[in-house]
């Protein structure tokens, strides 16, 4: 197994690098002399011509690449001129909450929509079936972040039950409860769009499953019917689904920057589209290569998750 | 074409998407020429009207313009936009998947590297680099947006090519000298076309959503420009003091995603030909019976098959899989059934536990008398209670059969847990014991084996282990040696004759080959076209056959055990069970049909042990 790992570990060596070069490319994409694009506001002489020299703006693509690729592997990512701090400073404390965020909602999606689909499959075309269907298919249809100003609307304006939006209330605020209550709507908001989509693909993974003859062997052992399908049948659909769940962190991770500006959620996503709308560009490089590679990652864990359920990848 | 689209109205929701997605974009066309206000008109004064004020259908928004008229002008926008992006994606992401797929190799590799390596990205943080490039603004969101949807196209449209790029008519132009260009437009394109129009239907629901998100964050569509992302962005600041701003926009939205995902599951499901046969629906925890007609009576046998009748019920056709088969075993005895596929014997020996897969499958008559009680109909926990403990399959194809996620000692372990109240540890031991039974060598170390780390031979021996777990009354083997060779299919039916002498065990074993009946079986019954035309002692009935069928049959066994080449000797096919033949179903085939076999129904008559359904029988019996 850990030979696995670090096999898989290696092998994103080059998506990684691969990140690196084609947000360079984009980047380079910056119409006009960089260094002005990059400051923005903030050009003055003094600052073009020291940008100038710490990024080897001046210096041809690929060196101007390799310079980079260096200091990102030091951890420079540069210095943020809009909030004069170093941008990884501001990506960490930024993708601290941006975690607490999409965490929550990728395990919400992930149960809730498992659970749907399981108990969908089960009862195909029965009442629970039908109605299951009807929440994923507005769930699937609706912007994450009309979603999240309804909610907004409906649970703290309306009916007082929840927060209007942030992280901590400000006024004795700070602990656990007061994070949970802040963040039920943002991550139920966030999840909704995955937990449909996940919804679907577990009950038709689940019907495919379903009509194996495994499962009639299972049966004809006197298997108990919840037994068959909570056990055989949902362990034998997780290999399907997996895959997707990986795929849908995705989801949820651009999701986040709705979710983060609706309800005022100090996280990276919010950071980028401030950086972006402030002219930033180091910030908002930064950030994108930082979550890219988080997402690298991250999907390595799920290859390793199904390679522990499926004894059938060589590991 | 005809057939898609009444399968695609058939299903009323995607009708119902078609109807507003129709609407909507006959609202959109004909927006210049109603007679709307101009959206970008300021009236401070009008501010935040309501719904249903004069005037303003829908209001007014906070500067006062007409919300009507800017929520049809900004439909307009985020639809262009939105398909606009999806011409582009589509366009340059199938170029780059079809070179990728037509020249292979090299220039295939390359790209297909760069098109991972943008998966690898969660597609928003690809458009917000991009939108951070080029600076905020309506065209640059479509820019961003298109780019981030071109790999799907790219891989997509790949696979497809390069399914296409290996076909005959390929290698033919290309002898005929045509150029690669003209082989991609003329010969590549026209296939692909279709491929990429439905990977653009079923993501231009994206597309728009996507665009109206960048404008929702401010770096689409800038003032006084609205589409539907940024009104709904604008309305936000007040979205608690007057939520018929954001509500207006924000529904519209959600509308055209919905009819747009409604439809494409419409055509999604009208494409899928598994849907149309039904073959997407779960079979049930037991067959559904509905029997008409008389119960019949009890005997005294161990397991009596009694005039027994399954269907299978696909739309609205009927196939007669089993017509009123009987059967019965006592304890030690082993009994026969033999057939070509399709002949009814599978479904006969899954009907008795209730495994015959439902839907499609219904059983509409005769009973099932295990111990004299009637198995047809009773409730889910008694059948449970009985399967695998009193009677006990073994399958066909265990690799199949088996379940590849638990180790075979697992699978064991639960056949016996099902039942009775033992330990994991005392469970795994008797796996183990019973792995020995079946002479699995170092079954101590083969339980924990996964069915795939298991040679053929082996993973039947586990299923004839698991059969045995409960030591049962009743076995039905449902052709166990079919996939292996000779010599493992021999010691397997030597074990299994082993087994029913020591336990006094009651065999059902289905097969095609009259090798294995001679090798194992006391009695036997020929199935065709779903009913039993020939019943007698094993010795008796190869001996002296008496319908024209069994004859042929025994005849092309060429040894004991051949295997299964032997039935294609026999001409001719075997009826199609929904619409048989009137009188005797092997007429067709038969070399002495004659008129009146042809006329009414052929009963299978004799004098016991023996029978036969024929009425020019090679001997009387
Ligand atoms: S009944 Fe007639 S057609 Fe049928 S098997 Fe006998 S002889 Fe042949």
């Amino acid at each position: 197994m850990g030979g696995y790992i670090i096999k898989r570990l290696i092998s994103a060596i080059p998506v990684l690098l691969g990140i690196t070069i084609i947000v360079f490319l984009i980047m380079s994409l910056i119409p006009g002399d960089p260094a002005t694009a990059i400051l923005g506001s903030y050009a003055t002489p003094e600052n073009v011509e020291k940008l100038n020299r710490d990024l080897g703006l001046d210096k041809p693509m690929v060196q101007r690449y390799v310079i980079w690729l260096g200091n990102m592997l030091t951890g420079d990512l540069g210095r943020s001129f809009s909030l004069n701090r170093p941008v990884l400073d501001e990506i960490l404390e930024r993708f601290n909450a941006t975690m607490i965020l999409a965490g929550t909602a990728f395990v919400l999606c992930a149960l809730l929509g498992i659970l749907a689909g399981v108990v969908s499959a089960a009862r195909q075309y029965g009442l629970g079936d039908k109605a299951i269907t009807f929440v994923v298919l507005v769930g699937i249809s609706v912007p994450s972040f009309f979603l999240g100003m309804m909610m907004i609307l409906l649970f703290a304006v309306n009916l007082r039950w929840l927060p209007v939006s942030g992280m901590y209330a400000i006024y004795g605020g700070g602990d656990l409860p007061d994070l949970l209550k802040h963040l039920i709507m943002p991550a139920l908001a966030l999840a909704a769009v995955a937990t449909g989509v996940i919804a679907r693909l577990s009950r038709s993974a689940m019907l495919e499953v379903l009509r194996q003859d495994y499962i009639r062997t299972a049966r004809a052992k006197g298997v108990p019917e919840r037994r068959v399908i909570m056990g055989h049948a949902l362990r034998a659909a997780m290999v399907s689904i997996i895959p997707v769940l990986g795929i849908q962190a995705g989801f949820v991770l651009s999701g986040a920057v709705y979710i983060e500006i609706v309800f005022q959620w100090p996280g990276v996503g919010r950071m980028l589209v401030d950086a972006i709308l402030k002219r930033d560009l180091l910030l908002v490089q930064g950030g994108v290569v930082f979550v890219a590679a988080c997402y690298v990652l991250f999907n390595i864990a799920v290859d390793v998750a199904q390679s522990l359920l499926d004894p059938r990848i060589k590991t | 074409m005809n057939l898609f689209l009444k399968l695609l109205f058939r299903n009323r929701l995607a009708a119902m998407g078609a109807v507003v997605l129709g609407a909507i974009l006959l609202l959109v066309l004909l927006t210049p020429f109603l007679p709307l206000q101009d959206p970008d008109v300021t009236a401070t004064a009008d501010r935040f009207k309501r719904p249903f004020t004069e005037g303003h259908l829908l209001g007014t928004d906070h500067l006062g313009r007409d919300l009507l008229s800017r929520l049809l002008h900004g439909t307009r926008l985020s639809l262009a936009i939105g398909i606009a992006a999806a011409l582009i994606a589509a366009t340059i992401g199938s170029a780059i998947g079809i070179i990728a797929g037509y020249f292979g190799g090299r220039t295939d590799n390359i790209i297909m590297r760069g098109v991972d390596m943008l998966m690898a990205f969660p597609y928003i943080l690809l458009a917000l680099a991009i939108v951070a490039a080029l600076g905020p603004g309506l065209m640059n969101a479509l820019i961003a947006v298109a780019a981030v949807n071109v790999p799907f196209f790219a891989r997509n449209i790949r696979g497809i090519t390069v399914g296409l790029a290996g076909r005959e008519f390929i290698d033919a132009a290309r002898l005929a000298g045509m150029g690669h260009g003209r082989i991609i437009l003329t010969e590549l394109l026209p296939n692909v076309l279709p491929v990429i129009v439905i990977a653009m239907s079923t993501t231009v629901g994206w597309m728009i959503l996507e665009t109206a998100g960048l404008s929702f964050l401010g770096l689409g569509s800038q003032p006084p420009q609205a589409d539907l992302g940024s009104m709904l962005g604008e309305a936000r600041s007040a979205m608690i003091s007057h939520p018929h701003t954001s509500i207006v926009p924000g529904t519209m939205i959600f509308l055209i995603v919905m009819s747009i995902n409604l439809l494409g599951d419409g055509v999604r499901d009208a494409l899928d030909p598994r849907l149309r046969s039904g073959a997407l629906s779960r079979p049930r925890a037991t067959t559904l019976v509905e029997r008409q007609g008389e119960i019949p009576e009890e005997t005294d046998d161990l397991l009596a098959i009694k005039e027994l009748e399954t269907q299978f019920h696909v739309g609205n056709r009927i196939y007669r899989a089993v017509g009123g088969v009987s059967l019965a075993v006592k304890a030690g005895e082993c009994l026969g059934v033999i057939g070509e596929s399709g002949s009814g014997k599978s479904v006969t020996a899954l009907s008795v536990m209730g495994l015959v897969a439902s839907p499609p499958g219904v059983i509409t008559g005769g009973a099932v008398r295990f111990q004299g009680e009637d198995l047809i109909g009773a409730r889910y926990e008694t059948l449970r209670q009985k399967r695998g403990d009193r009677v006990a399959y073994i399958f066909q194809d265990p690799l199949s059969t088996l379940h590849p996620l638990y180790r075979v000692g697992q699978q064991l372990a639960e056949a016996i847990q099902s039942h009775h109240k033992v330990s994991n540890a005392e469970a795994r031991a008797r796996a183990i014991r019973l792995l020995q039974d079946v002479r699995i060598p170092n079954a101590e170390a083969r339980v924990d084996n996964y069915p795939h780390e298991m040679s053929g031979g082996m993973r039947q021996r586990v299923g004839i282990a698991m059969a045995l777990a409960n030591e049962p009354d009743v076995i039905i083997a449902d052709e166990p040696t079919t996939a292996l060779d000779v010599t493992v299919q021999a010691q397997i039916l030597s074990l299994l004759d082993d087994l029913r002498r020591d336990r006094g065990l009651a065999i059902i074993f289905i097969t095609h080959d009259f090798g294995v009946v001679a090798q194992l079986c006391d009695r036997v019954a020929v199935m065709y076209a779903g009913r039993i035309v020939e019943e007698g002692p094993t010795q008796a009935v190869l001996k002296a056959p008496a319908h024209p069928y069994t004859k042929r049959l025994i005849a092309c066994v060429p040894e004991l055990g051949g295997g299964r080449r032997a039935l294609a000797a026999i001409p001719g096919l075997p009826p199609v069970v929904d619409n048989l033949p009137e009188g005797c179903a092997f007429a067709p085939r038969c070399d002495k049909a004659q008129e009146n076999c042809r006329a009414g129904d052929v009963t299978l008559k004799g004098t016991a042990p023996r029978a036969v359904r024929c009425l020019y029988p090679e001997v009387a019996v």
